[in-house]
């Protein structure tokens, strides 16, 4: 039978694909590889968890040249003898997976935040019409390229994996890396918060964050947003945009100030164990996926949470 | 220099309603998907500053594709690449980047070749990447900032932790983020003129494609995921506190 292959550039998501390659092979029986390139300490890493890993050194491969690392990937499931490829849906896995599925001419499902096997049958859950829905589907066929969401399944643990080497060939590249800056972010990930405190167009000026910034302080939360926030007006930084485009958070509380509710927004908070909605217009949207609805102005209830909090 | 923009045609997302768990489609207008608007305007940025560029507008999908793309034209495209054929609406990633790529085929002299980073409806990140491999190009996605010098592309990439600068030889594949531009609204005049400009329609047999696929996607079921929520609407910021301290949601 074919072979299951994980490979992620980050070894968090890696032992999450290990996981997830697990919960297939426990049904299907496959057996597990795991690829690993240019990353001896990722080898270990899966290895100590019971990971078969086939470790590539390939010291000319520009790891930035995503066409070539799929290129080194495919090169891994015809060797290997591998059908289904489990890649991780962060940026970089994303670029992978429509490569390396043409490159092998697999179906390929991206963002799953879902896995059950049915029958044999690998049936993934993600987001579709702009996350106005969950679609399960499936790939009819041995080729299957399946990039699973950060967080849809623990990091793995387990002993007495293996290490062993791959040799692949790698074509001349097109790209040149001129730079890499690391983000030069706070560093706070709004997915692992436990409280988020949102705001959105409702906002009127960039000052006003000062009261939102304080009230997310006081509940131990974080500061969050919807994507105009950042992107048109650009007040917060990317990283704290909630949604399809943004974060999927999952926080045990969420309090979503000036926000009405569009879809590619709530995607990214409709896992919150409790959802507060303070809007001006009682009808919005977002008021529909609400626990808690305050038909008010954000401008002057936040400040009055804060007294209250404060 | 010929820059190609690769668009979906999908529909308007902001009208669909969800009836019973099941979206309706009926009667929604169809679009251009939001990221792929991005990615025009990115073109047309190019031009202006290069000066002699064709920007192509590519699309494949159903027959309506020939009025959705004159909100490209009016966008600032010059001219329309359309494959249609009714069943490319809702296809499958690979068909549709085999599709295209057979179009950008049959345009001389491709330079650059623009993809928005995910579909609006399906966001499956998954043609540049598939259309990149078929023409064997380089690719480079999630770009935020492209420069052109001579036969090469600096492009910004940016990841979840960091952004590289990278030198691309043309031509190339790159897919970008939102952040790249606010598409423009085009005014009035260019509205008008976007019917006059020039289109070419192709259809599958026309590119030597065949219906057939390999590992098809097959999706079992489409429905709005279930909300159970309280729905419990408050007065005041106090009384707010007190449902919240009493659920243990706040300290104090």
């Amino acid at each position: 039978m074919a072979k299951i292959l994980i490979y992620s550039a980050k070894d968090t998501l890696a032992l999450e694909l290990l996981s997830a390659a697990r919960l297939i092979a426990g049904e299907t029986g496959a057996e597990i590889v795991a690829l690993t390139i240019n990353d001896d300490d990722q080898g270990r890493i899966l290895a100590n968890v019971g990971a078969h890993v086939y470790r590539v050194n390939a010291p000319d491969l520009v790891m930035a040249d995503v066409a070539a690392v799929a290129d080194v990937i495919a090169q891994g499931v015809q060797q290997l003898g591998a059908g289904v490829v489990l890649l991780s849906s962060d940026r970089r896995g994303k670029e992978l997976a429509g490569s390396v599925a043409q490159f092998i001419e697999a179906g390929c499902i991206t963002d799953i935040s879902a896995i059950q096997v049915n029958n044999g049958r690998i049936e993934c859950q993600r987001n579709a019409l702009g996350g106005a829905t969950v679609a399960t589907q499936y790939i009819e066929g041995d080729k299957q390229v399946l990039a699973i969401a950060p967080k849809a399944f623990p990091a793995a643990s387990g002993e007495g994996g293996s290490i062993s080497e791959l040799q692949i060939t790698v074509k001349p590249s097109g790209i040149k890396v001129r730079e890499t800056k690391t983000k030069d972010s706070d560093s706070v990930n709004i997915e692992e918060a436990a409280v988020i405190v949102a705001a959105g167009q409702g906002l009127r000026s960039k000052e006003d964050l000062a009261m939102v910034e304080a009230l997310a302080r006081s509940l131990g939360g974080v500061i969050a947003c919807s994507k105009p926030v950042a992107t048109d007006k650009k007040w917060l930084p990317e990283d704290r945009v909630i949604g399809l485009s943004g974060k999927q958070c999952k926080p045990d509380l969420a309090l979503l100030f000036g926000i009405s509710g569009q879809v590619q927004f709530t995607v990214g908070i409709r896992d919150a164990k409790t959802i507060v909605a303070v809007n001006t217009d009682e009808n919005a949207t977002i008021n529909q996926m609400a626990d808690y609805i305050l038909t008010a102005d954000m401008h002057e209830v936040i400040p009055e949470l804060n007294r209250l909090l404060g | 220099m010929n820059i190609v923009v690769a668009m979906k045609q999908i529909p308007d997302l902001q009208q669909i309603r969800i009836s019973n768990r099941r979206p309706v489609l009926q009667d929604v207008p169809l679009t251009f998907g939001g990221i792929d608007k991005s990615a025009l305007e990115a073109a047309v940025v190019l031009k202006e500053s290069l000066g002699e560029v064709k920007v192509w507008v590519l699309s494949a999908g159903s027959e309506e594709l020939e009025d959705t793309v004159k909100e490209a034209l009016a966008a600032g495209g010059d001219e329309a690449y359309l494959v249609i054929d009714q069943s490319l609406a809702g296809a499958d990633s690979s068909i549709i980047a085999q599709v295209l790529a057979a179009g950008i085929k049959q345009l001389n002299d491709v330079d650059l070749i623009l993809f928005g980073e995910g579909s609006g409806d399906n966001y499956s990140g998954q043609v540049g990447a598939r259309v990149a491999r078929l023409l064997e190009l380089p690719l480079v996605s999630y770009a935020r900032d492209i420069k052109i010098d001579g036969d090469t592309a600096q492009v910004v990439r940016v990841l979840e932790d960091c952004e590289e600068v990278l030198e691309v030889k043309l031509p190339a594949v790159i897919t970008v983020l939102s952040d790249i531009g606010e598409p423009r609204i085009p005014s009035v005049t260019q509205i008008l003129k976007a019917g006059k400009k020039p289109k070419q329609t192709a259809e599958l047999d026309d590119l030597g494609i065949s219906a057939g696929q390999s590992n098809p996607v097959i999706t079992l079921s489409n429905l709005a995921p279930e909300s159970n929520r309280k729905r419990i609407v408050v007065k005041n910021p106090v009384e707010l506190v007190e449902k919240l301290k009493s659920e243990n949601l706040i300290g104090g």
